[in-house]
């Protein structure tokens, strides 16, 4: 891993000239591109750093954002990374796979032959704005989460030049999953993935994101957004293993958005980062839509999850279900923020949000924020937020039964994230997620 | 059922107003001379100026909270407010005493002859001073002291100074630090060790002059092992212009001693309610809040329980009911600074019409405590499309000793429910307004009798016309 070569054109964020010199690099985009790019890059510029008055960080811990003006944005170049690709095989037989290390493409795309010819587009981001550029303008930074990142949105799309691009046309149903792994390994790198997922009317499909690191010392940034667009009577499935190394400062700025009739899933589960900062977006535009929002988190040591979500039922007749299970160790800290907003007229709406927080130290520390905004009154919507341990009796149960306390405490905690984790529908990636979390939280 | 855009109902019923003449009166808007002059006036001890001052100049430094707050509060034309008027009266002892005019409203409030008499301590506040006080002998005897706040800070400083201003300091926030400002009236009661005070002590509270804010300041100290239960509840006459009220009410229940306070807000729907109520729980106290509000354009009230010592509990049972215009932003705060401590809130709110009602919470368990337990429930029910409710609870918890549970839910009356009610022979209003007393029942069951009835005939009277 070398650090001492950095290509012409790069300096710290902060660094005045930056972005003019990262922009001479990223040559024959689309104007329309180049010029959003140039105006996030005044935004983020312009924009107030978040405060301790800002609602949208309430509890949040805004020292480590004072770090971001000191990160390098990687340089342009093919990375030497065999050893990554060669771990990038979690998924054995992917509708497609793209493997970046550094915010460069690593490996050759791979992509199901059967599915090019239906049209299925699976393509890094600027590859599609060169051959693919009026779809992606369509849908383009056309939603965001408007849940307090918006200076750091604005430094991601001023600075995004590694991303995918995945689009299912209609009718086109794909069963096993596209496959996306975002490696970081060069010290102080930032990077930005950016994922844009659309699904034509009924059509069916699975994104899988890896989010890892090449070692365990290095330190880096990463503020990636990931869109979902799920067509008419469409199914989207879109999971992201958030498993950056401890020392990362991440953010993952996403939208879902549902038209009519769809069933749009997410999944989120949260391993590494020393801060994570995620923002989630339900949009539901369309009646008779299943949106759900799943979350799995164990953070241990001094790992801080911070999370806001949102559900906006602007039509009626849909529903959406969110739930988050966090099992806190160690000094971990945990925010969850959600809010269900039920806009006037999305009568009919079933709009649920769940926050349960297993404490298994006496140091960790969860806040839980579950709100309502609701203007229509046929609807049904309820929160729960709970804050436990783990029952004495449960555990005098498995003792009893000869099991030992540290077998049976991983059993219940287990058990505990087990409602989400199943949630995925693919045993060997369930299992994958068991075996990340036993790992890394609870050995 | 579905559509009820427009709800005209008879709002003056029940106002009432009569001409009042004030000796006293600080003029319009907020100085250094107000303070000085309501100070002067009182005859206040040096301590208590210097209190205000200190008050006045936070008040001035703190931002209106609207960075989470409504916008509303910047509709508070602050310079437009007397903020002190009296008619130069001391507390009187007997009931003959009692001017004539006082006792019409409360006739006009129908509270029966008979229970006049009955009421202990009663203290009914007219405009900014306590124009009645009368305390039972037997009261008196067991050593309670039951005054006004200027009287109790004057007379009994040994007993007051200790607590006052120490459950909810001066910056709390800004309303407090007005309220520290410019408080007059409010009820300043100390129960001995060991007394448990039988009949609830009671306080109307009235509002009576165009542009006249009322910062009534309350502080309730129960000893050890001692019981009371406070009442107030607060009605006012209709007025053109906004009217500001800001009261400031600080519980202190020692060592196992139990306060319950109970409010009735009934404030016209011109009113700014904006009161900070914090109780302080030391070992195995129990300080409990009953919260009704139904009337004011805004409330903002979240009364609090920080529980200090072990095995202490803090409770707050709240019913709030919003109609059009109206912005009922309620809810708790359960501060547990202690192993073993236990907080219960439970909200119930209504929107009627355009109405809006928010719960707003904070539960918090910052230490490395044991054993302490949370249970939130809040239920909003919506009666008209475009009623409106938010819930916005923040829950701080550290380590792993402790238990919080919070739900809540959203929903409407059920089409069964009424149908089954109208297929028995009720009307579709009579219908709903059983269904919104039955949503609200096992909470209005908590408060005194006469309170839960009159809660009932307002929740009927609340529901007029909201079907259609």
């Amino acid at each position: 891993m070398s650090t001492e070569t950095l290509s012409v054109g790069t300096g710290a964020i902060g660094d005045a000239d930056i972005f003019a010199a990262r922009q001479e690099f990223s040559g024959g985009l689309p104007d329309w591109f180049t010029t959003m790019q140039r105006e996030h890059w005044t935004r983020f510029l312009e924009s107030p750093d978040p405060t301790r008055l800002d609602e949208t960080w309430r509890f949040s811990d805004l020292r480590p954002l004072s770090k971001i003006a000191g990160f390098v944005p990687t340089p342009f170049e093919k990375p030497d990374a065999d050893d990554l690709i060669a771990r990038s095989n979690t998924v054995k037989n992917p509708a497609g796979q793209l493997v970046f290390v550094d915010d460069n493409l690593a490996a050759a795309r791979v992509m199901d032959a059967e599915l090019e010819k239906k049209g299925v587009i699976f393509t890094t981001l600027f590859d599609a704005l060169n051959n693919h550029g009026d779809l992606v303008r369509e849908y383009f930074m056309k939603e965001t989460p408007q849940l307090g990142s918006e200076k750091y949105e604005a430094l991601h799309v001023a600075l995004v030049r590694s991303g995918v691009f995945l689009y299912v046309p209609d009718g086109v149903e794909v069963d096993r999953p596209f496959v996306v792994y975002n490696w970081t390994q060069q010290e102080k790198g930032a990077v930005f993935p950016h994922t844009l997922f659309v699904s034509g009317k009924h059509s069916k499909s699975t994104l899988v994101e890896f989010q890892r690191a090449a070692s365990t010392e290095t330190e880096h940034l990463v503020i990636s957004n990931a869109h979902v667009f799920s067509g008419d009577g469409s199914e989207t499935n879109h999971r992201i293993i958030q498993d950056w190394n401890t020392k990362t400062l991440s953010f993952q700025l996403n939208t879902n958005n549902a038209d009519r009739d769809t069933n749009a899933k997410s999944i989120i589960v949260n391993v590494g980062s020393s801060q994570a900062r995620q923002e989630v977006h339900g949009k539901i535009f369309g009646s008779g839509s299943n949106v759900e929002m799943y979350s799995v988190n164990v953070p241990r040591k001094d790992q801080q999850f911070d999370q806001r979500t949102l559900q906006t039922h602007l039509a009626p007749h849909s529903r959406s279900d969110l739930l988050f299970k966090n099992a806190l160790l160690d000094k971990s800290r945990t925010i969850f923020s959600g809010l269900i907003i039920v806009e006037e007229g999305a009568q009919q709406t079933d709009a649920y949000q769940t926050n349960n927080n297993l404490m298994l130290s006496g140091d960790a520390e969860s806040n839980a924020l579950p709100g309502l905004e609701i203007k229509a009154n046929d609807v049904k919507c309820s929160h729960g937020a709970t804050t436990g341990r783990i029952d004495e009796s449960n555990l005098f149960y498995f003792l009893a039964r000869g099991i030992t306390r540290s077998k049976a405490h991983e059993l219940i905690v287990f058990g505990f994230l087990e409602e989400v984790i199943e949630k995925f529908g693919d045993e060997a990636l369930e299992d994958y997620v068991r075996g990340r979390l036993a790992e890394k939280s609870l050995a | 059922m579905a559509t009820t855009p427009d709800i005209n109902i008879e709002r003056d019923q029940g106002n009432f107003h009569y001409d009042t003449t004030y000796e006293y009166d600080a003029g319009v808007g907020l100085n250094d001379q107000t303070i000085d002059y309501i100070s002067k006036v009182k005859e206040e001890d040096e301590w208590v100026h210097d209190f205000r001052r200190k008050a006045l100049k936070i008040f001035r430094d703190k931002p209106t909270p609207t960075h989470w707050a409504s916008k509303d509060l910047e509709n508070i034309h602050y310079d437009k407010i007397r903020y002190y008027l009296s008619k130069g009266q001391r507390p009187s002892r007997t009931w003959d005493e009692v001017p004539e005019e006082v006792k019409n409203t409360f006739e006009r409030l129908g509270i029966p002859e008979k229970e006049r008499a009955y009421l202990a301590g009663v203290e009914a506040q007219f405009d900014s001073e306590a124009s009645y006080s009368n305390m039972k002998e037997e009261l008196a005897k067991q050593g309670v002291i039951f005054v006004g706040s200027t009287e109790g800070l004057m007379k009994y400083p040994e007993i007051f100074r200790k607590w006052f201003g120490k459950v909810i300091p001066i910056g709390d926030n800004k309303f407090s630090a007005l309220n520290s400002a410019v408080f007059s009236g409010g009820s300043f009661i100390y129960v001995p060790p060991g007394v448990k005070v039988k009949q609830p002590l009671q306080a109307y509270f009235r509002i009576n002059a165009e542009n006249f804010g009322q910062f009534e300041r309350t502080l309730i100290i129960a000893d050890e092992g001692a019981e009371v239960t406070y009442m107030e509840g607060c009605t006012a006459p209709k007025f053109e212009t906004t009217t500001l009220h800001s009261a400031v009410v600080e519980l202190v229940a020692l060592k196992g001693a139990k306060i319950q306070y109970i409010t009735v807000q009934n404030w016209s729907a011109n009113v700014f309610n904006l009161v900070t109520k914090r109780g302080l729980a030391m070992e195995d106290a129990e300080v409990k809040w009953i919260d009704c509000n139904i009337g004011s354009r805004l409330t903002m009230k979240y009364p609090g329980v920080v529980m200090r010592g072990e095995g202490a509990r803090g409770e707050v049972l709240s019913i709030a009911l919003a109609h059009d215009g109206q912005h009922q932003d309620t809810g708790a705060k359960m501060v547990h600074a202690a192993d073993k401590t236990a907080s219960n809130i439970i909200s119930k709110s209504i929107s009627i019409g355009q109405g809006r009602s928010t719960y707003r919470g904070i539960v918090a368990m910052p230490k490395h405590l044991k054993g302490c337990k949370n249970n939130t429930e809040c239920d909003a029910l919506l009666i008209n499309t475009n009623s409106r409710t938010d819930t916005y609870p923040a829950i701080t918890v550290r380590g792993e000793q402790n238990t919080v549970q919070h739900e809540a839910s959203v929903s409407k009356v059920s089409a069964e429910q009424i149908f089954y009610m109208m297929q028995r022979g009720l009307s579709e209003e009579q219908a709903m307004s059983l269904s919104v007393n039955g949503f609200v029942n096992d909470l209005i069951r908590e408060f005194p009798m006469e309170y839960s009835v009159e809660l009932k005939r307002l929740i009927d009277l609340e529901m007029e016309g909201s079907v259609g």
